[in-house]
């Protein structure tokens, strides 16, 4: 397998972690050399956040750098478009269209940049935009939005089996939110097999 | 079996394979879940400490008794460490000693970018630097076999990139390592000038031989190629993938510097390069040696992270290929908003400097989530400098106020009302404490706000003295801060609820015009600790809301605009209920 690099990108609180723990047991249960690098303290209070996951044969540098991302798996319409540049050319977007303001809009010193998915879209990037935030309260819970989107993400990565992500998953959420998150997961996975059809 | 963890886990597992017996630490990121972790394991005793020096002191006293010790601190922690760290390289260990510093190049969350390298050559003590988490493991295990070994504490230096990354770790079984035997031992432990002066010698002998030590401790590869590039710790992660023809002497020592395999490296190449974050350490150190074609920050910066672009971009100059947008496209990557970090919905401090920035007070701060009290809407933090500063350099913008309105005979013409200094529960434990102690005694007027949260929140929910837990979750005495204030001399010392804002107010203004110390224990727990439950979110009333937008000076994630209503985010609402103050028109609702 060529080397997959995948960056999670979010506001601090989203649950980005949890995510790219996810991905990350899911990588090392394939038996892949793989690296996740995280962000901690002052950023996760609702600051943008992003975390680095790289799986392959050998990964040196836990970071994902400009131009280096097969896939942005973005929890936020804004912040797809302002990690854009760290995504390769002929990479892939899939993200949340939930918009939450940063301060400088809500304090007036910065404006939202209207229908910014829909822009990019247009302007030829390659993307899979839903409202995660509906799909998740639909599954029960608003703070499995997480999960949701690595459902989508499994349905691009078919040489990650459903038994391994089944397992990745049992590995990093508790035994209580095991059945919610699943269901989640599921509704992701479903969503996404549909939307890459029209990729 | 193979684990994918954080290098800090793996630094835990590392330590507790090593037999480790005692770890006192100070929550700092990017070295907190180290010690977080350490306390998962059974058969190591395990603290939080009030502070880095604390912590250091604990660690070399299990040590000098005898035991496996180790202490974790993040790298301004090590400058609160660094009087006993100085001496305790003098005195050498009795068990292991080790002490994880954690770098924060590029400042995620820290105020300087200092270089924990440059303390270790001045205390003369050896310093490990692992690149990923296998070799936080490795080298944690190593670092205390040189301990006793060359009776010297070691320093494994790892940076933010190291500390929260994953890799793979194999881990295995703890090794059983009993106690050393104790034996009073004056003329080694107990350092007056006499016995010290026989140490100093002792400690240059160890150095020379922990040099032969670093010369074992390299990898070589590519051998042969022309350029040669010396590295350690991340940026060897970087080199790998930048130069992937080059030779590379990666150090796993980097204090003392392995002078006899940096000269056959250099010997063995036609160019040199040194890649390293922050300062020239290695190079100098090549440069001293009489290698003059060694070349580093001519290319790479001391500011900030290196990553594997930055280093093609200055040693290559070239560019990274990115997806990009067009001209056409209606929207550029620079119209994305900046998302600065901002309090939580919920936030106890909310209240506090939604106050402090409406009454032209200079406000003296302090490390924590409240330093974010700088930023918009509040911009209330006048000062920020390091753990404890806020309370003694109120005293001194008070006592400097004073005296040279005494020499001028006339007031002070910056139209402030007075002065405050905010501080958090477990900073104020760290070192505010003695501020005010300094206050009382040189009889100073301030006003300190202890924002008492229940918690130590930035790091990440770590227990402290004043919350009546240990790091293991046990009950335990809680410090009274009250009575502490009481006891160092404060008369005038009141709790106050940081959401009953018109009262924090009349409060803060009192407290200031009482002309004496005065202690405002600002009490509300951190809204994303479990036991806090606000109940349903709130929600505006869009009949009753005359789009004031009085709500939005809170400064609340969760309020924002939509057109010209205004609206509450109830993904992001804990309904705490705070702006339902700001409303004069009672349009803010429980949903």
């Amino acid at each position: 397998m060529e080397n997959l690099n995948i960056l999670i990108v979010g506001v601090g609180g989203q649950g980005t972690l949890l995510a790219s723990k996810f991905l990350g047991a899911a990588a090392s249960l394939m038996g892949k050399d793989v690296k996740v690098s995280e962000v901690h303290g002052m950023s996760q209070r609702g600051g943008s956040v992003v975390t680095c996951v790289k799986m392959g044969d050998q990964v040196a540098s836990p970071i994902i750098d400009l131009g280096e991302a097969d896939i942005i798996l973005s929890f936020e319409a804004v912040e797809a478009l302002r990690w854009l540049p760290y995504m390769k050319p002929t990479g892939t977007i899939i993200t949340n269209t939930q918009e939450i303001n940063p301060m400088p809009v809500i304090s007036g010193q910065a404006v939202y940049p209207e229908d910014v998915l829909g822009k990019m879209k247009k302007d030829g990037i390659s993307m899979v935009a839903f409202d995660a935030l509906s799909v998740a309260e639909s599954c029960g819970t608003v703070k499995c939005v997480n999960i949701v989107l690595l459902g989508v993400l499994a349905a691009l990565l078919p040489e990650i089996g459903e038994e391994i992500w089944k397992q990745a998953l049992e590995s990093v959420v508790p035994a209580k939110l095991l059945a919610v998150n699943e269901k989640a997961f599921q509704e992701g996975l479903a969503l996404g097999k549909k939307k890459g059809e029209t990729l | 079996m193979k684990k994918l963890l954080l290098g800090n886990e793996a630094i835990a597992q590392g330590a507790f394979e090593a037999g480790v017996h005692v770890v006192s630490s100070y929550p700092g990121t990017p070295s907190t879940e180290i010690t977080e972790n350490v306390a998962k394991y059974d058969g190591v005793y395990c603290e939080w400490a009030p502070n880095e020096k604390v912590a250091l002191e604990v660690a070399i006293g299990a040590s000098i008794a005898g035991a496996r010790a180790m202490c974790c601190m993040k790298h301004v922690g090590l400058n609160v460490a660094a009087d006993p760290l100085y001496t305790a390289a003098y005195t050498g260990v009795n068990g292991g000693l080790v002490i994880v510093v954690a770098d924060d190049p590029g400042m995620h969350s820290s105020q300087n970018e200092q270089d924990t390298r440059f303390h270790a050559l001045a205390a003369h003590v050896p310093v490990l630097e692992p690149s990923d988490s296998r070799e936080c493991k490795e080298l944690t295990e190593k670092a205390f076999e040189i301990s006793e070994e060359f009776d010297t504490p070691v320093i494994l230096r790892i940076t933010t990139r190291v500390a929260h990354a994953r890799s793979l770790v194999e881990t295995g079984a703890r090794k059983m390592i009993d106690k050393k035997p104790y034996k009073k031992d004056i003329m080694k432990y107990v350092m007056m000038p006499g016995m010290a002066k026989k140490r100093h010698v002792f400690v240059d002998q160890r150095m020379a031989k922990l040099e032969e030590c670093a010369n074992k401790m390299i990898h070589l590869e590519n051998a042969g190629a022309k350029l040669g590039i010396i590295t350690s710790g991340i940026s060897y992660q970087y080199v790998k993938e930048v130069f992937k023809d080059a030779a590379i002497l990666k150090l796993d020592m980097v204090h003392p510097l392995p002078a006899q395999a940096i000269r056959e490296f250099a010997s063995s190449v036609e160019s040199l390069l040194v890649v390293e974050e922050l300062e020239p350490f290695i190079e100098n150190f090549v440069r001293q040696l009489g290698i003059a074609y060694v070349e580093g920050k001519k290319y790479f910066t001391n500011q900030g992270e290196l990553s594997v672009s930055a280093i093609r971009k200055a040693y290559f100059g070239v560019d990274p290929d990115c997806a990009t947008l067009s001209g056409d496209a209606g929207v550029s990557v620079t119209d994305a908003p900046a998302r600065p970090p901002v309090m939580c919905p919920g936030c106890p401090h909310r209240g506090v400097f939604h106050v402090l920035s409406s009454m032209k007070l200079r406000v003296s701060g302090d490390i924590g989530c409240y330093t974010l009290g700088a930023m918009a809407p509040y911009q209330s933090i006048d000062a920020c400098v390091c753990m404890g500063a806020s309370v003694s350099m109120a005293h001194g913008m008070e006592k400097a106020d004073k005296q040279c309105e005494a020499q001028s005979g006339k007031p002070n013409e910056d139209g402030l009302t007075g002065t405050v200094a905010v501080i958090g529960d477990s900073t104020f434990m760290h070192s505010g404490i003695t501020g005010l102690i300094d206050i009382v005694y040189n009889k100073g007027a301030s006003t300190v706000i202890i924002l008492d949260n229940s918690i130590t929140g930035m790091t990440g929910h770590q227990q402290n003295p004043t919350t009546g837990k240990t790091i293991r979750n046990e009950d335990t005495h809680p410090v009274n801060l009250v009575k502490l204030a009481e006891a160092v001399g404060v008369r005038r010392v009141r709790v106050e609820d940081p959401f009953d804002m018109k009262k924090f107010k009349a409060a803060v203004k009192e407290e200031i015009e009482s002309g004496e110390p005065s202690v405002i224990i600002a009490q509300r727990p951190c809204a994303l600790l479990k036991s806090v439950n606000y109940g349903a979110p709130v929600v505006i009333n869009p009949d009753k809301c005359r789009k004031c937008g009085a709500c939005m000076r809170l400064g609340c994630p969760a309020i924002f605009k939509d057109g010209d209503a205004y609206k509450i985010d109830h993904s992001l609402c804990v309904g705490c209920g705070l702006c339902q103050q700001m409303c004069a028109f009672g349009a803010i609702e429980k949903a």
